[in-house]
C-alpha cells in the first residue's frame, strides 16, 4: 500500500511537471522530449494500475512510433525562424484563464456530484492476468470495432501518404 | 490501489495543461503534441475505472484511443508538411489564407 502511493506520486509529479515544461518550452524539440517523458510517466501509472499490456503498448506505440514521427517532422520543417519569434499568440491570457476556469468548474462538479459513484473508496478487486484477458475480450466482445479500427488506420496511412506527396 | 479520485485529478491536470497548450501556443507542431497529451489524459481515466471495476473493457477502449491518436498524428503531420511546402511557416496565426 505504501509502495503504491509512493509510485503514484512519483509518476504523477513527473507527468504533470513534464507536461507543464512541454507547453512552455520555446524549442519544439525540447517540447517533444518533455512529451516523451510525460508519456513514459503515464506508462508507469498504467503499470501501477496493473495494466501490463497497455504499459507495453504505450511505450512501443506512443514513445516508439508517434513521437519518432513528431521528431522526424520537426526535422523536416525548418524551425529556425519560429524559435526566434513569440511563443504564445495574442489571445493567450484570455485562453489560459478560461482553461483554468474550465478546470475549476470540473473540480466543483466532481466534488459535488462524484459522491454518487463512491469514488473515494478504494476497490478491493484484483485484476485477472492482463494480456490474456485483453486478447480474449478484444477478439470476442469487441471484434467488429477492432476491424473498423484497422480500416481507420489504413485510411489514415493512405491519407498521410497522399498528403505528403509532392505531386498528386 | 489508491482511490479512483486521485487518478481523476491527475487526469484532469494533464487535460487542462493540454487545453492550455492547444489554445495558447502558436507553433502547430506543439499544438498537435498538446492534443496527444489530452488523449493521454483520457487514457488514465479509462485505466483507473477499468481497475476499479476489475474488468478489462476500459483497457480495450484505451487501445482504440491510442489507435485514433496514431491516425490523427499521421494525417496531421502530413497536412503540416503539405502546408509547409506551399507557405514556409509553422505558426498557427500566420495560416490565414481563408481568413476574410
Amino acid at each position: 500500500m505504501m509502495l503504491d502511493s509512493i509510485l503514484f506520486y512519483f509518476f504523477a509529479v513527473l507527468a504533470v511537471g513534464s507536461a507543464i515544461l512541454m507547453v512552455t518550452r520555446r524549442n519544439a524539440v525540447h517540447s517533444a522530449v518533455f512529451l516523451i517523458s510525460t508519456l513514459l510517466a503515464t506508462a508507469g501509472i498504467f503499470l501501477q494500475l496493473q495494466a501490463e499490456f497497455l504499459f507495453v503498448v504505450q511505450i512501443i506505440l506512443y514513445v516508439g512510433g508517434i513521437m519518432v514521427l513528431f521528431v522526424f517532422v520537426i526535422m523536416l520543417v525548418n524551425l529556425d525562424v519560429a524559435v526566434r519569434q513569440m511563443k504564445f499568440n495574442r489571445q493567450s491570457w484570455v485562453a489560459g484563464l478560461l482553461a483554468l476556469v474550465l478546470g475549476g468548474l470540473a473540480i466543483v462538479v466532481f466534488r459535488s456530484g462524484g459522491g454518487a459513484f463512491n469514488l473515494m473508496a478504494s476497490p478491493v478487486t484484483t485484476m485477472p492476468p492482463n494480456a490474456e484477458q485483453v486478447g480474449t475480450v478484444l477478439f470476442q466482445k469487441y471484434f467488429l470495432p477492432f476491424e473498423i479500427a484497422s480500416i481507420l488506420l489504413l485510411v489514415a496511412m493512405i491519407g498521410a501518404v497522399v498528403m505528403a506527396k509532392r505531386k498528386i | 490501489m489508491l482511490p479512483v479520485s486521485y487518478y481523476i485529478y491527475l487526469s484532469l491536470a494533464l487535460f487542462i495543461i493540454g487545453v492550455i497548450g492547444v489554445l495558447t501556443r502558436r507553433n502547430v507542431i506543439i499544438i498537435l503534441m498538446s492534443i496527444e497529451l489530452i488523449l493521454n489524459a483520457v487514457n488514465i481515466n479509462l485505466m483507473a475505472f477499468s481497475r476499479m471495476w476489475g474488468s478489462v473493457d476500459g483497457q480495450i477502449f484505451a487501445i482504440f484511443i491510442i489507435t485514433d491518436a496514431a491516425a490523427e498524428a499521421a494525417v496531421g503531420l502530413g497536412i503540416i508538411i503539405a502546408f509547409f511546402r506551399n507557405r514556409p511557416t509553422v505558426l498557427a496565426d500566420e495560416m490565414d489564407l481563408l481568413k476574410w
